[in-house]
């Protein structure tokens, strides 16, 4: 089984990565670009009896910091 | 007096956070690498030090904060051991709950490295008593990631209870309220980003920092 969990900025919580990445995009000349916000992608190869329960709580206790970061996972 | 200096792999300020303990105390430190899962008795101080543990992969902190020896860490904590972390070892204490908040990336997206104004916000603490309230002092910085974040009601809190330690009199990274270090609720755990370590020999160009390690074996002596 396979998940792949999505790691976001909190909204208000500042990107400056996201904003470098907006910059460059308007340097080659893409206007309409309004904002860009970074994330990241963690796919994990997981024994097909591991639990959503145990998904969650490797979400909460490692893969994102709660204090800054929202998750969501998505099983494949 | 015994001290402690955690290393992780990717640690680069721990020799010179030993040289400091040593020079304070009068006796080397332990240097306890991140898989031990166990402390030596009766440590009175813990240094986390500065570097790039486990190449900052997933977040800065995020690696070190998971390894075994940061649960013997935070027990230690949690008797009243007195616990230092700088730099990378402020963001791994916040990554391990020893500390509220997280350390992001800096606002200007630069690594910041200069020597940097700060206020002793609390002069009171264990770490801080050596200082005078307001005084104004000078460490270095090297970080990417020091751009302090915590919610509206945990930055008035730390303000409330005194738990802003120093604080950056202009803008460096981003910094909520210009944060440089904080304390924990029992007031024996500090996390900063700036360098007091590199600043307590003549040698390097200034001596602010010695008086923290100075104040703390002061504390430590009086409280035994």
């Amino acid at each position: 089984m396979k998940a792949r969990i999505f790691v976001t900025l909190k909204g208000g919580v500042l990107d400056p990565q996201g904003k470098a990445i907006h910059h460059a995009l308007e340097g080659l000349g893409f206007g309409g670009v309004n904002d860009v916000r970074a994330g990241k992608l963690i796919e994990l190869d997981l024994a097909d009896c591991t639990s959503d329960e145990e998904i969650d709580a490797m979400c909460r206790k490692l893969l994102a910091n709660t204090v800054i970061e929202n998750y969501r996972i998505e099983k494949a | 007096m015994k001290s402690a200096v955690i290393v992780f792999p990717g640690s680069n300020c721990d020799r010179d956070l030993a040289v400091a303990f040593e020079a304070a105390t009068g006796a080397k430190p332990a240097m306890i690498w991140h898989r031990d899962t166990e402390l030596p008795d009766d440590l009175d101080l813990i240094g986390v030090p500065g570097g790039f543990s486990y190449g900052d992969y997933l977040r800065s902190g995020a690696m070190a904060a998971r390894s075994p020896v940061m649960q013997a860490v935070a027990k230690a904590a949690e008797r009243g051991a007195y616990v230092l972390g700088i730099c990378n070892g402020f963001q791994v204490l916040t990554e391990s709950g020893l500390l509220p908040g997280a350390l992001l990336r800096n606002a200007g997206g630069h690594f910041v490295c200069r020597d940097v104004a700060l206020t002793v916000e609390n002069a009171q603490s264990a770490f801080t008593s050596r200082y005078d309230a307001g005084e104004a002092i000078r460490f270095p910085v090297a970080h990417h990631d020091g751009n302090y974040f915590a919610d509206a009601d945990m930055l008035d809190r730390l303000e409330g209870e005194g738990r802003v330690a120093l604080r950056y009199t202009e803008s460096v990274n981003g910094s909520a309220r210009n944060i440089a270090g904080i304390l924990n609720e029992a007031g024996n755990v500090l996390g900063m980003m700036p360098h007091p370590e590199r600043v307590i020999e003549a040698a390097h160009g200034a001596t602010d920092g010695r008086r923290l390690f100075e104040g703390l074996v002061e504390g430590l002596l009086a409280r035994a």
